[in-house]
This record gives C-alpha cells, sequence and structure tokens, in this order.
C-alpha cells in the first residue's frame, strides 16, 4: 500500500517518544464494560459511553482497549504498531520478523475522520513465537515478547508498540474518543471487555502513543484525576527498579499494579486496599485479623498509596477492576445488567448503553468494582518474569526508561 | 587577676524610678548578677541575656541591651574572633558553650519552598476531612505475605506483616536530653506531653528515672558510650532503644556531666556514685566497626524482647554509606542528627565547624536506601535544628520518616537560647539541677505547654498536606516533587533531588 | 449483547447533536424532546420557552445533559424531567421547580438560591453544595458530600430530604438550614445509613436521622441527641412535604425515631488560632 509521507508532516519526530522531566497535569473521562459471560458487544458500545462524555476531555487524546476482539487468532499475540515513517516500519518489522512467526502484517483498518490529523502508520501483526527461540532462551513466552516490545521501543526511532495482548488491542491517539473510535472502525470489533478513555490534559507532548489505554501484554489501564502523591510513588517505584519517565499518573498506576499483581502477588482486592488504603480509623475499628493485616499493608505500601482524586479501570483478558481514591474525589458510577458490569464517570454513559440496568450504584471509595469472566484466568501474568527496568521500558518507550538497564537484543 | 580584656556581652539597665525595689530580679536570676543595696544593682558581666528578670520584675523597669563598643572595623577578625582569642590566652582552655551551631551558615530549609494544589488537583479541607499524620516507626518488610482466612478472604501469613513497630500520632518526637543535663521535671514534662500526644520523648543518656515509669510505653531508652542507667530492666521499660553514636552539636566526641551536677537523684538514675563526674566516652568501646555495631543491635534486641533498636548518628560527610550500613546491621531506624543540633556542652570549635546540615542529609541517606532497595528496612528520624512545622513539613518530604525536636521543646519550657546550659545556673531551671531553680518549672505546666506545641505543629502539618491534596503523610513521606528550590546552586539541588522553582 | 447496528456508522458517533430539540406546545405546557441533543441547545429551548410563558416543560428522553435548570431565576414554572438529568441540575436556580422521573447526577441543587428539586431516584456527589435556600427531596441514596456547607440567609432556609443512604461528608461545613436523611428508599441494607466525617465542621444548621448514627461517623463539631417533641415541631411538616411528593405515608415515615445532630458551637475553630 503507498504511503504518502507528507501527510506526517504535523508530527514531529522529536515528539514521537516525549520524556517529560515534570509532572503532566490533567482531567479525563472513562468507562468500563465487561460482559461477565464472555458474550461479545460492539466497539460502538465504549464509543457512545465515551460519546456522552465527551465535556470531560478536550480532544488530544481517546482511546480503547477492546478484549476478544481477534477470535481469529485467540492465540497469536497482537502487536499493533505505530510508526513515524517507512524506514521505522522497515526497522520495526526486521525485528518482529526475526523473533516471530508472522501470520498477518496489515495496515490497520482506518477511516478518514475530519479533526483527526497527524496520524503516524499504523499497523498490526499477528504473530507466534519462534519456538527454537524460546527453547534456547529458556523463556516464557510473555518474557519473549515484553523483550521484544522494548527491543523495538527502545532501538527504533519512531517505532511504538501501542498494544502487544492476545485476542485484545489498543486504538488510540489524539482526537475525542468518538473520532478515535470512528477513525478505527470499531463497530467492526467485537469484544468481552472494553475500556475507553477521554484525555483533558492541561499539559501534553501530543502524540498518539501518549493517549490511554496504556498497554502491556494484556494489560490497559485508564486513569481519570491526578494523584497528589506522584513523587513520593515514582520514587518508591523507583526503588524497585521501574523508571517513571512519562511523568503520568497512568504511568505510576500501572507500574504499582505491576509490582503489586504480579512481582508480590497480591490478589486484586488487597492491591486495590493497598492503592486506596483505608483510614486508619477505619482499621482501628475493624476485627483484629483484618485490622492487622490492613495496618501491615498500609505500613508497606505506605509510599505507593494514591493519594489525591483518581478513578481507574485496568482492564485484562478476562475482566476488569475499577478503582476510586479513597476519599471519592473523583466520579464512578458503576451499573449491572444481567451479566453486564459497567463502570463509567457519568450515569448518562452508562445508561447510552444500558438504559435500563439492573441496577446503577456509585462505587464505594477505595472499593473496587471487579467484573470477570467466567472462565477466564486472573488478571496476571503469571508466566511473565521481566524486571521493573524492563517493564518501564516496554510501556513507555521513553530513552531514559530503556536505558535504565541495557536491553537484551 | 589580671583584668580581663573581654569586656561584658550586654548592658542590664534598670529604670530606677519604676523600680519597685523588691528584689523579685535578685531572686530570679540564676547567674548572680545582681547585688542588693537598697535597690537592685547589676553586673553586667554576669548577664547572659536570658530575660528571667525581665519576664518576672514586677516593674517591667528591666531592659538588657547589647554592649555596643565599638571597634575597629576588621571583616576578617571579627569581634567574636578577637574575644575567643583573649579568652583562650587569659586560661588556656577550650571554649565551652551550648546549644546549637548560631553561626551563619546557609539554612537549607529557608531556601525550599512547598506547592500546593490549583484547579487540576483539590487541596483537601484539614479540618472537616481526615488529614492523617499516624506514622508507624520500624522496619517494614518488603512486602506484604497473604494466605486465604479459609472464608473467602485473606489473612497475614503466618510471620508476615508489620512487627515491633511503634504508633505515633503524629512525626514530631522529642529528642534525647539526659537527665542531668536537663532537670527531673524537664524530663516529667517531656514524657507526660509524650503520652497526651502519642510520641515519644527519649531519656538521652542518663537513665530513666522511676518517676518516668508510668509513662515508659512513651519512652525511648538510649545507650550511649557511658551506658549510664543502663540495666536489663531499663531497656525492657522502654518503647525502643536507642543506640548514640553521635550528636549533631558534637560530632565524634564523648561528654562530661560535672560531678558537682550529680546529686542523689541523678546518681540514682545514671547508677554511678554521688557527686563524681559522668564521663562519656567518645566512641562506644564495644563498636569500633560496623559488624560490631550489629552486634550490640542484637543483644539489646536479645535483652529487650526484640524491641525496635535505633541508631542515633551525626550528620557527617559520609552519612549515607554509614546510614545504609546501619540499616544492614540490623537497625529499626536511623537518627540523622544535623550540625546544627543542640547540646548542653560542647567545644564551641566542635558545634561551629563539624558536620553538615541535616536538609542534606536526610536527602542523601533516603536516596541512598532506595537505590539500594532497602530504605523499608528502617525509618529515618530527623533532627538537628527544626525550627517550625515547615521544617518539619520540608525535612518529611525530602525523606523523613519523623522529625525530633530538642531545642524548640526546650524553648516551650522557657530556654531563651542564651547558650549557658553548661554553666549548670539556667534561670529557667531547664539545665540545672539546683532544687531552687528546678522547682520554676511544674511538670504539669511544662506538658501543657509542650502538648500544645506538638498539636499546634501537627495542626500546621495538617494544614500543609491538606494545600498539598494528600490526606496522609506517607503521601508526602520522600515527596520531592513538591518542594521547590529559591537561591540554591544546581550541585545542592541535585543533591537535594529538588528542582529550582519554576521548574 | 449485539451491536447496536450492523451498517456502518454514517459518521463519528455523537453523544449528543448541536441541534434543538422538537418542541411541542399545548398552551402553557411545553413538551422537548431531549434524546442526544446537546446541552446548550436543550438550555437555549427552556429559557426561550420560558420567556414565552410556558408554565410546565416536560423533557423526555433526557440522559446526561447539564445544567437544566442552572441560573433560572423565575417562579412559577415547573421543569420535568423524565431520564438521568447531568450534572449541575439547577445549580444557581432561583425558584424554578424541577421534578425528576429519574436519577441526578453529580451536583444537583449546587449553589441553589431558592426553588424546589424533587428527584424520584438517587442522585450523586456533592448534591446542595452551598445551597442557601429552597429545598431539594431525593427519594433514593446520595452520594459523597451531600449538603456540604449549606447555609441559611435571613429569610432563607434551605432544606434538604434524602430518603435513601448516604456516603461519607454529609452536611460537611453545615452552617444553616436543614439536612434530612431517613434510609428507607436504600439500595443496600447492609450499608449503614451514612459514612463517616458527619457533619464534620458544622456550624449553623441540623440534620436530622432517621434511626441513629454511631459517634465515630460524626465530626468532633457536633453533638447528638435523640429527637424531643420540640424539634418535632420543626421536623414533621419538612417530612409531610416530602412524603407527599414522593407519594410516601408521613407517619410511616415519622414512627421511628430520629436522631438529631447539631452544632455544639458557631465558631468551632476559635481556639485553633494564636495570632502572630
Amino acid at each position: 500500500m503507498p504511503y504518502d509521507l507528507n501527510r506526517y508532516d504535523g508530527f514531529a519526530p522529536a515528539n514521537f517518544r516525549e520524556e517529560s522531566p515534570f509532572k503532566i497535569h490533567g482531567g479525563c473521562g472513562l468507562m468500563g464494560i465487561c460482559d461477565e459471560s464472555g458474550a461479545l458487544m460492539s466497539g460502538e458500545v465504549p464509543i457512545l459511553a465515551m460519546a456522552v462524555q465527551r465535556d470531560r476531555g478536550n480532544g488530544l487524546g481517546g482511546g480503547f482497549a477492546g478484549y476478544g476482539i481477534y477470535p481469529a487468532f485467540p492465540d497469536h499475540f497482537c502487536f499493533h504498531m505505530m510508526y513515524h515513517d517507512l524506514r521505522a516500519k522497515e526497522e520495526a518489522e526486521a525485528i518482529l520478523d526475526r523473533h516471530f512467526l508472522i501470520e498477518v502484517a496489515e495496515p490497520m483498518p482506518t477511516r478518514p475522520v475530519k479533526g483527526i490529523t497527524g496520524a503516524p502508520l499504523l499497523w498490526r501483526y499477528f504473530m507466534t513465537p519462534h519456538t527454537h527461540m524460546l527453547e534456547e532462551r529458556d523463556v516464557s513466552a510473555e518474557d519473549y515478547v515484553v523483550g521484544v516490545v522494548m527491543l523495538v521501543n527502545s532501538r527504533v526511532d519512531g517505532a511504538f508498540v501501542a498494544s502487544s495482548g492476545k485476542n485484545m488491542g489498543a486504538f488510540k491517539g489524539v482526537g475525542y474518543p468518538e473520532e478515535i473510535g470512528h477513525y478505527f472502525r470499531l463497530e467492526e470489533y467485537e469484544g468481552h471487555t472494553w475500556v475507553g478513555h477521554n484525555r483533558f490534559p492541561t499539559n501534553t507532548p501530543g502524540w498518539w502513543g501518549g493517549a490511554h489505554p496504556f498497554t502491556l501484554l494484556d494489560w490497559s489501564i485508564v486513569h481519570n484525576g491526578e494523584i497528589s502523591s506522584y513523587g513520593i510513588n515514582s520514587r518508591y517505584l523507583e526503588q524497585f527498579g521501574y523508571t517513571c519517565s512519562l511523568g503520568t499518573d497512568t504511568e505510576v498506576a500501572a507500574y504499582l499494579f505491576d509490582l503489586l499483581l504480579r512481582r508480590h502477588k497480591l490478589p486484586v482486592e488487597l492491591a486495590c486496599k493497598a492503592l486506596a488504603a483505608p483510614l486508619w480509623d477505619e482499621i482501628d475499628r475493624m476485627p483484629a485479623d483484618a485490622a492487622a493485616l490492613m495496618r501491615s499493608l498500609r505500613a508497606v505500601y505506605g509510599p505507593g498509596m494514591l493519594n489525591g482524586p483518581f478513578a481507574i479501570v485496568l482492564g485484562f483478558n478476562g475482566g476488569m477492576v475499577a478503582l476510586n481514591d479513597r476519599i471519592k474525589l473523583r466520579p464512578l458510577v458503576a451499573a449491572r445488567s444481567g451479566a453486564v458490569i459497567m463502570v463509567a464517570s457519568e450515569e448518562s454513559a452508562i445508561r447510552t448503553v444500558l438504559p435500563a440496568p439492573d441496577e446503577v450504584w456509585t462505587p464505594k471509595a477505595g472499593e473496587p468494582v471487579i467484573a470477570r469472566v467466567a472462565g477466564m484466568e486472573p488478571p496476571f501474568h503469571s508466566q511473565l518474569h521481566a524486571s521493573p527496568a524492563e517493564i518501564s521500558c516496554a510501556m513507555t518507550a521513553v530513552e531514559a526508561a530503556c536505558h535504565a538497564e541495557e536491553v537484551v537484543a | 587577676m589580671q583584668q580581663s580584656f573581654v569586656q561584658p556581652e550586654f548592658r542590664v539597665k534598670i529604670d530606677y524610678d519604676k523600680c519597685h525595689k523588691c528584689g523579685r530580679c535578685v531572686q530570679q536570676c540564676g547567674w548572680g548578677v545582681y547585688d542588693f543595696n537598697e535597690r537592685p544593682v547589676p553586673h553586667d558581666e554576669k548577664c547572659r541575656a536570658c530575660h528571667r528578670c525581665v519576664t518576672f520584675c514586677p516593674a517591667h523597669c528591666i531592659t538588657i541591651e547589647k554592649n555596643t563598643l565599638a571597634f575597629r572595623d576588621n571583616d576578617n577578625w571579627s569581634t567574636d574572633a578577637r574575644k575567643a582569642v583573649w579568652k583562650q590566652a587569659e586560661t588556656g582552655g577550650v571554649l565551652l558553650t551550648s546549644m546549637g551551631n548560631p553561626k551563619p551558615y546557609e539554612r537549607i530549609f529557608d531556601k525550599l519552598l512547598l506547592d500546593a494544589c490549583q484547579v487540576t488537583n483539590p487541596s483537601i479541607d484539614p479540618l472537616r476531612e481526615p488529614m492523617e499524620l499516624r506514622t508507624y516507626l520500624g522496619r517494614k518488610p518488603d512486602n506484604v505475605e497473604i494466605v486465604p482466612d479459609g472464608n473467602g478472604g485473606f489473612k497475614l501469613a503466618e510471620g508476615a506483616g508489620v512487627h515491633h513497630n511503634i504508633k505515633l500520632d503524629t512525626p514530631i518526637i522529642f529528642s534525647p536530653m539526659s537527665y542531668g543535663s536537663v532537670s527531673l521535671n524537664v524530663h516529667r514534662s517531656l514524657a507526660m506531653a509524650a503520652e497526651r500526644c502519642g510520641i515519644l520523648m527519649n531519656t538521652g543518656e542518663g537513665g530513666l528515672h522511676e518517676d518516668l515509669y508510668p509513662y515508659q510505653d512513651n519512652v525511648i531508652v538510649q545507650v550511649a558510650s557511658g551506658r549510664f542507667g543502663v540495666s536489663p530492666e531499663y531497656l525492657q521499660r522502654g518503647a525502643a532503644i536507642e543506640i548514640k553514636i553521635g550528636q549533631g552539636a558534637k560530632p565524634g566526641i564523648g561528654g562530661h556531666l560535672p560531678g558537682e551536677k550529680i546529686d542523689r537523684e541523678v546518681s540514682a538514675t545514671r547508677m554511678i556514685p554521688q557527686g563524681s563526674d559522668a564521663i562519656s566516652p567518645a566512641p562506644h568501646h564495644d563498636i569500633y566497626s560496623i559488624e560490631d555495631l550489629r552486634q550490640l543491635i542484637y543483644a539489646l534486641k536479645e535483652a529487650s524482647g526484640y524491641k525496635p533498636v535505633g541508631v542515633k548518628i551525626a550528620a557527617v560527610h559520609n552519612v549515607a554509606a554509614i546510614a545504609s550500613g546501619i540499616v544492614r546491621a540490623g537497625a529499626d531506624y536511623v537518627y540523622l542528627d544535623g550540625f546544627r543540633g543542640g547540646t548542653g556542652a560542647a567545644p564551641a570549635v566542635i558545634r561551629d565547624h563539624i558536620g553538615i546540615p541535616i536538609e542534606i542529609a536526610i536527602a542523601v541517606v533516603d536516596q541512598r536506601l532506595r537505590e539500594e532497595g532497602i530504605r523499608n528496612q528502617a525509618s529515618i528520624i530527623a533532627a538537628g535544628s527544626i525550627r517550625s512545622s515547615a521544617d518539619a513539613a520540608k525535612a518529611i518530604a525530602l525523606g523523613a520518616d519523623v522529625v525530633a525536636i530538642g531545642t524548640a521543646a526546650l524553648l516551650a519550657l522557657g530556654c531563651h537560647l542564651c547558650q549557658s546550659c553548661h554553666t549548670g545556673k539556667c534561670s529557667w531551671g531547664i539545665t540545672t539541677q539546683k532544687p531552687e531553680l528546678t522547682r520554676r518549672i511544674d511538670p504539669e505546666w511544662g506538658a501543657e505547654r509542650l502538648t500544645n506545641l506538638v498539636h499546634a505543629w501537627s495542626h500546621e502539618l495538617q494544614e500543609i498536606l491538606g494545600a498539598l491534596g494528600v490526606n496522609a503523610v506517607e503521601s508526602l513521606r520522600g515527596s520531592r516533587e513538591r518542594l521547590r528550590a529559591v537561591g540554591l546552586d544546581e550541585q545542592t539541588c541535585r543533591i537535594l533531588g529538588v528542582k529550582p522553582a519554576g521548574l | 449483547m449485539k451491536p447496536a447496528s450492523i451498517a456502518p456508522p454514517a459518521g463519528v458517533i455523537e453523544g449528543y447533536r448541536y441541534v434543538a430539540p422538537a418542541v411541542e406546545c399545548d398552551g402553557a405546557t411545553v413538551r422537548m424532546d431531549a434524546q442526544g441533543v446537546y446541552f446548550q441547545q436543550l438550555n437555549d429551548a427552556v429559557r426561550e420557552e420560558i420567556a414565552s410563558g410556558a408554565k410546565l416543560i416536560r423533557l423526555s428522553n433526557v440522559n446526561g445533559q447539564r445544567y437544566i435548570g442552572t441560573g433560572l431565576r423565575v417562579s412559577g414554572v415547573k421543569i420535568e424531567v423524565e431520564g438521568t438529568a447531568g450534572n449541575d441540575l439547577a445549580m444557581f436556580s432561583d425558584g424554578i421547580e424541577i421534578e425528576v422521573f429519574g436519577n441526578g447526577q453529580d451536583g444537583v441543587g449546587n449553589t441553589m438560591s431558592s426553588g424546589r428539586i424533587v428527584v424520584h431516584g438517587d442522585a450523586g456527589d456533592v448534591l446542595g453544595y452551598g445551597m442557601r435556600g429552597g429545598s431539594v427531596y431525593i427519594r433514593g441514596d446520595v452520594g459523597y458530600r451531600v449538603g456540604i456547607h449549606m447555609k441559611a440567609f435571613e429569610k432563607l432556609v434551605p432544606v434538604l430530604v434524602c430518603g435513601g443512604k448516604a456516603r461519607d461528608f454529609f452536611g460537611e461545613y453545615m452552617a444553616g438550614g436543614m439536612l434530612v436523611l431517613l434510609g428507607i428508599n436504600a439500595r443496600d441494607d447492609s450499608q449503614p445509613i451514612a459514612g463517616g466525617f458527619l457533619g464534620a465542621g458544622m456550624h449553623g444548621g441540623v440534620i436530622y436521622v432517621r434511626g441513629s448514627v454511631e459517634p465515630w461517623q460524626c465530626g468532633a463539631e457536633v453533638a447528638i441527641a435523640t429527637v424531643g417533641e420540640e424539634h418535632m415541631a420543626e421536623l414533621r411538616p419538612v417530612i409531610e412535604d416530602y412524603a407527599k411528593a414522593m407519594g410516601m405515608d408521613a407517619e410511616d415515615i415519622l414512627s421511628q425515631p430520629f436522631t438529631r445532630i447539631a452544632p455544639m458551637s458557631h465558631r468551632p475553630y476559635a481556639k485553633l488560632y494564636a495570632s502572630m
């Protein structure tokens, strides 16, 4: 397919992977939906939910992640790629080709949308790791994939892996979410779980990769609010080897989930209690065993506690977790309609999709709303052994993060 | 004796038209400034400008002025430098002084500014919404291990979680000041206030008087090189045990409490004979290296049923590496005392020229422990001139878990920083053992003033946290992103991990 | 769930269209179909009809449109909302009557001066913030920070009645008026009637809670007492009016004892500060 490079003129290379030495501020709107029966929903569903929340964003970032969207390739890793130019594409594809058996390589299906400009080259690949390379290196497929993501992000100038999981994908860019959804022809996909995000940055590097959701392997994360404890959260994570180079709360939240769920093996309910800890007075009123557990969680994970207003949705293959800050400073509404669980910043978003839900409620501060597709794995990558430095590099592609540790080719 | 070249520092002036001739000033002055001959007659050379007489004069007729004798200008030879030479030429002595370093070194706290929330994240109202200052002092595990509780939930795995931590209601504690250097009434005031505020007082190296036993859960018992009053009972009574290696005001040197201060009570508490000097050696003679420290830490844990054991050091040049060693030796907290920390007596040359600022020490220790992945293994207590809640907030933002206050606590009890503690004649009854002076502090009164101070600072800390938009102190702790420097050089900013204002 | 449409959408899916709503007039009664209409066009149409003399405006298919009734300074006019009213319903309103057949989102009755809002459903966070007068009746549960800094001024005395349960910070900073929490039409029976920090910083007005609250739930500045006869005189007419608006039985509501929460001082922080 011929590409007109002039089309990407508005996209300065320097901005492609921008590291921010500063905290980035902003507000947002979000949604998450999961059919616990595993039934599939059209990609129009998350678009609808985000479209009525348009006023929560400012057109500088919108995005979605869908799960179960590639039933034809359920066991293939699917890379959604962003390229600045053809050279970057060639270089990145050479790496992918060396590491994977590429079943399908194709441009992301898109359509022109008024107001969406400066899109990078968008491609997707359905691939399986070369078995002999897994054996030679004695690594799990998940470790292998994260390694390749890092390699592409760090070695190829102008290439960014937007998502890298199985049977899932992220669709994001600079624009309002409904425009981005239309651009990516989301109505052509069906998924059992979707998350969506509308960004209102007050200071943005303005690149497509910087839109939400953030992803790694199967995980995706969207976030609304501003974490006032960013300074200590990022230093705490750095102690474990993560590099917080984007200056965004989302990045910090993603690493904290990686630390708590995957590395420290906390169940998701307790990880949420560490991130949005109960007040000491509440802990003191708990029965002795629960109080001892909570006191320890809070004392140990205090530097990781997310303080300040936030609402977060973590999507994974098989469900989602939505979490609010501990004194409910950002809106979050939840609903159940049959097997469908949905959360959003506003009730109107829910009623657009589920006009007559069985119940609608405001989740309690710090108490997660958890949805799980029946029969699917819990939300951590049990076969992934990547170090925090590797996670940082893979998720952000920022040079500083990728130099934190020499990446193994 | 020859006439001294050193002229009095102050002039005591009495407005005799107003004077009641009541003799209150004579009675109040611990320094013997006043004679009485139908009316009070001051001897300027004895005055320390402690304002005890000024405060209690019923006629308000006393003023203390600086003796503004002119000296020939010399930027190099300050008046103080000239006086010091004369004094030493007269006496041949080491110049002794008290309280913290008064020299005009840079005060880094005064060049740091805190952040506040505007629009993108909300400030939080500290008066009506939760604003948590509770702090756990001690070692924390790397993570929390849990097991299913059998009811679909989870509980701590056997032995997992946080143990042997001390709960503090606010991250402000009292710094060590020994009974002997201060009076028993000061110790009583500190202990009662510590209990009321849910914090800790610290015995210092002079033992624990039995009057303080009721407050033992709010007391850190100190073990210093002199081992005064250290017995199994002492170790078992304290909430925590602290090994004192050094002090910010006099790093690397020992101490000397003169025999005249060792009265019956001090003698009993320190477990040394009445009237004999109490000498603290410069080092612990069972600690000549880091592995010896480990040995002592575990000896104290063994003897106390594994209470938290902390180590207090003066902030010196290589403080980060030393602190790392202390943590790896098994300490539950590291107490860093900056070069402006106070003392009951120290050679001026030591106090004024040794050590590093506490701000720098916090920054490098916190960073080093993080880089080594052991920051959770010990708490950091910072002291050495915490003058206000603002200093406390900045120390915490740099990485301290808790701040300790000594000079501020004594100021609350009446201290006017006359820097004469070593004389044992404190007119305010603080750093003396003379019964007629020590009775000036009623422990109930003292405890109330100290409690007021800690509560006021705690309220102010809550106001600061609220402005920062966080409702728990752990979200400020080490959050250097919330600090900016004004007028600090680039290198210092880098060491502090703080950006200059504007970035 | 099946895709909403099989055919590809003609354009970007819009949450709202920037067009005027379909309007149907019947004397002084006006019907508007708010389906997919952006709030500006919807509220413009409402203001226009009020200026033209409409006394009853019925909005159907409302879903999330913000600012309905916001800033309206008019009496003798009623707006009926069918659906989920968006954020800041009736903010700054002064005299308008609004009845919502559905839920309210966040910020209902924000800084309201007078008038009457009835919501036959739940309401979200920050309900009645800084409310200075008028009445707001909610049938079901309410969120966090309800009735924050309600205040009375001269003849203006705001009243806010919540039929379900409330989360934390109910009546925080309350300076005047009356807040009533019934706990009857609640979604979850296992929850306490209110969260924590009830009446925290309260320095005026009164809160009535049907049943009881634990001392830990309340702010430090309030006194908790059982309601006696002398206070029933003030509570009874409010409950009767609420019951009538909701189609409930007032005697049924009043059959249980109420708890009265009132500030101990109008100047709770007088001793907190010291002059420099």
